[in-house]
């Protein structure tokens, strides 16, 4: 069911952006994520099977959420179905199954309202389906083949944010028991460990540990990397990845503190930005978030500061509304590393050899969550600039509030639908390539894990890291 | 006898549609406007004040910004088309107004030649949902009534002023009629009679059809809500005690 193999359309890019493949119906219908494991829907409270009835327990859920959130009900109803947005995300592009336009897959949610809600609608021709075994397949399959990154509604013309409607799609399926593995398992861990990578404590610690000996390698000093310290200024909540495989972004964290003096510590209960709750439901993204504020009391900081993660962001955001106030704290909050950090190099905190940066050419990648679900997008760009004096933008329309997911947020970045994470990949790829660039920087951690296999997989040449990483070459301690 | 019942089912049916417009069209609107948003999801990059948010939605609602950034053919096609349904929607004034106020005579012309253009974006958006693929494969029924309900409509209601003229004055004494409330027949003019009734039954697929985007695009959250989550606490209408799992 999940190993299929799919030869997807490869047709040459121009000046770095793909041309828009003709449609092959289903290509991509056989690439599912596998489904979730009973512990894990135990643990985060959800149905561990498909539940008896589901069709109208879905029904009703659909109903629920029809009367709480407008964005769903406005955006079911007001479609007129014009197709500005068929060709503009990044799954369609890549595997040409139109399913994956925007559109499209929010007709798959569309019809069902259509059905059990427009009667009307149904009546003069609308495309209306009862929600049967074949259309909840075809959820389950769509549902997670869209990373949620909002491309889409930055060219609807009434903002249709087709993530409004996969998050619907999403919550309604775990309502009746039906889930991913990856993304249920993740939240799952955080409870269990704090953290998405499930890295006990103790490891947690050692791997800390392990860091301050490098950095004491590398530059000399006692640079430290605390844990679970009481009274510290700052609570710094990374993307765990941080602390096992994006270590020089984690190593910059450290630096960047000692240099400005500046007590911090993670927390082994809340040592994750990351929130894979808003990948599942509303409930999960609160629970998963208020562990962060509750990290915060207990260990009586004065400030949050969420790492270089995009969804984090996405998420942290909504922290006040989630669960603040967050007025127990210093303002502004919440805040990104980016934010702190390029606000501090403009009042002129660190001393900066941007040469040191000049064995690679720089290109900046757009998290889409920090982009378009956070706003975030001068702060990483004036400290790329700060940094560096090799900078180049990829194609104006692949940037900033335009920019392409990496082809694994929203919870698609498992190893089972392979071939849709290359192929979601490749409009960044392409990007990518058409500036030459050999040092891709991203503040978000699910990239840093995407980007480097979907480089490889596309044959360009570009390694990707951390912005702070950048600063952290370049900074004189 | 036969005409008689015919111009009172007519009338009838006139005053139906114009209900079933007016308070459906109000009902679902009220829907959105009633229903929470739980979260801002303000698309970048965002307005910060009010006043921001009031330009941003005339400039949607006005000039499709966003349209234009995706498909400028579209774009071109939907804004023409929209601006003659505008213009057309207007010139009518002089059907239901008694004295016909200058100004309105004045966009009379305007008005008239709309009417002549918009077949012309209106057949083009029909024909890309026929010839594009991938138009083709989203479009269904309800996007086909739609169109072909305006076109039909256009097309009858240039018929009757410029080739097979209806008596305007016949036509004013029926509006006026209606509005009073004290209808008369109508002109006895069979395409008069089916530009008017396409009208009455385009009113009624209105509010139940994606045509409600003329009225919902205000209320998309992505266009409507202030991009200042980080300066002031936004609290969610149906989850407000925080702070528990």
């Amino acid at each position: 069911m999940t190993s299929a193999k799919v030869e997807f359309p490869e047709l040459a890019p121009k000046n770095g952006i793909l041309p828009v493949p003709e449609m092959n119906e289903g290509i991509s219908a056989a690439l599912t994520c596998h489904p979730c494991k009973v512990k894990d829907m135990r643990a985060i409270a959800l149905p561990t099977e498909r539940v008896p009835d589901w069709q109208n327990k879905a029904v009703e859920k659909l109903r629920e959420l029809l009367t709480k959130y407008r964005s769903l009900q406005v955006y079911l109803d007001i479609c007129a179905q014009c197709g500005a947005c068929a060709d503009k995300c990044q799954f369609y592009l890549g595997t040409s199954d139109p399913n994956n336009m925007p559109v499209a897959r929010a007709n798959l949610l569309r019809k069902v309202y259509r059905y059990y809600f427009k009667p009307f609608e149904r009546f003069t021709g609308g495309e209306a389906e009862a929600f049967n075994d074949q259309v909840l397949q075809e959820w389950y399959t769509y549902f997670y083949q869209c990373s949620e990154c909002r491309r889409c509604a930055v060219f609807c013309p009434y903002g249709i944010d087709t993530a409004e409607i996969t998050m619907a799609a999403r919550e309604i399926m775990a309502a009746i028991g039906v889930a991913t593995k990856y993304v249920t398992e993740v939240v799952a861990k955080v409870y269990e460990r704090g953290n998405n990578l499930g890295i006990p404590g103790p490891a947690w610690i050692d791997n800390c540990q392990f860091l301050e000996e490098e950095l004491k390698a590398e530059t000399g000093r006692d640079i430290r990397m605390p844990v679970d310290e009481e009274g510290a200024d700052v609570l710094l909540v990374m993307p765990s990845a941080d602390n096992f495989a994006n270590t020089d972004t984690m190593m910059a964290y450290g630096k960047l503190f000692y240099h400005l003096g500046i007590s911090w510590t993670t927390s082994t209960y809340a040592n994750e930005g990351g929130n894979f709750g808003l990948f599942l439901n509303y409930r999960n993204m609160k629970k998963v978030n208020k562990r962060i504020l509750d990290a915060a009391r207990q260990l009586k900081v004065k400030r949050v500061i969420w790492g270089e993660c995009g969804h984090a962001w996405r998420a942290a955001i909504h922290t006040d509304t989630l669960s603040g106030p967050m007025d127990f704290l210093d303002p502004p909050h919440p805040v990104h590393i980016c934010q702190f950090t390029a606000d501090l190099i403009k009042r002129g905190a660190f001393k900066i050899d941007k040469s040191a940066n000049d064995d690679v050419l720089v290109t900046y990648h757009d998290p889409c969550n920090a982009a378009r679900a956070g706003s975030l997008l001068e702060e990483p760009r004036e400290m790329i600039r700060a940094t560096c004096n090799k900078f180049i933008e990829m194609p104006r329309d692949t940037i900033r509030e335009k920019t392409f997911c990496c082809g694994a947020g929203g919870g698609l970045l498992t190893d089972e639908i392979m071939p849709i994470r290359m192929a979601g990949g490749r409009p960044r790829a392409e990007a990518c390539r058409s500036t030459g660039a050999t040092y891709l920087a991203t503040p978000c951690a699910i990239c840093k894990a995407q980007l480097p296999e979907v480089m490889k997989h596309w044959k360009v040449d570009t390694r990707v890291g951390g912005v702070h990483d950048l600063l952290s070459k370049a900074m004189i301690l | 006898m036969a005409w008689n019942l015919l111009a009172g089912l007519l009338i009838g049916f006139a005053y139906l549609s114009f209900i079933i417009l007016v308070a459906g069209l109000a009902f679902r609107l009220y829907l959105y406007a009633k229903t929470p948003a739980p979260l801002k999801i303000v698309s970048t990059p965002g307005p910060k004040t009010t006043g921001g948010v009031l330009t941003r939605l005339a400039g949607d609602a006005l000039i499709f910004p966003n349209l234009f950034q995706a498909d400028k053919a579209l774009w071109a096609g939907a804004w023409v088309f929209h601006v003659c349904l505008a213009l057309v929607f207007f010139r009518h004034a002089r059907y239901f107004l008694y004295p016909v106020p200058e100004w309105i005579s004045d966009w009379a012309s305007p008005g008239i030649l709309m009417g002549f253009v918009l077949p012309i974006p209106a057949l083009y958006l029909f024909w890309r949902r026929l010839a594009l693929p991938r138009n083709l494969f989203i479009s269904g029924l309800p996007d086909y009534i739609s169109l072909m309900l305006i076109i039909l409509i256009a097309a009858t209601g240039m018929l009757v002023s410029y080739y097979a003229r209806v008596y305007l004055v016949d036509v004013k004494a029926f509006t006026l009629g209606l509005l009073s409330l004290k209808p008369v027949a109508p002109p006895a003019h069979p395409i008069f009679l089916a530009h008017f009734f396409l009208v009455c039954l385009l009113m009624i697929y209105f509010p139940f059809s994606k045509l409600v985007h003329a009225g919902g695009i205000f209320f998309s959250p992505t266009r409507n809500q202030r991009d200042n989550v980080l300066q002031k606490r936004y609290v969610n209408p149906w989850d407000k005690e925080v702070g528990i799992d």
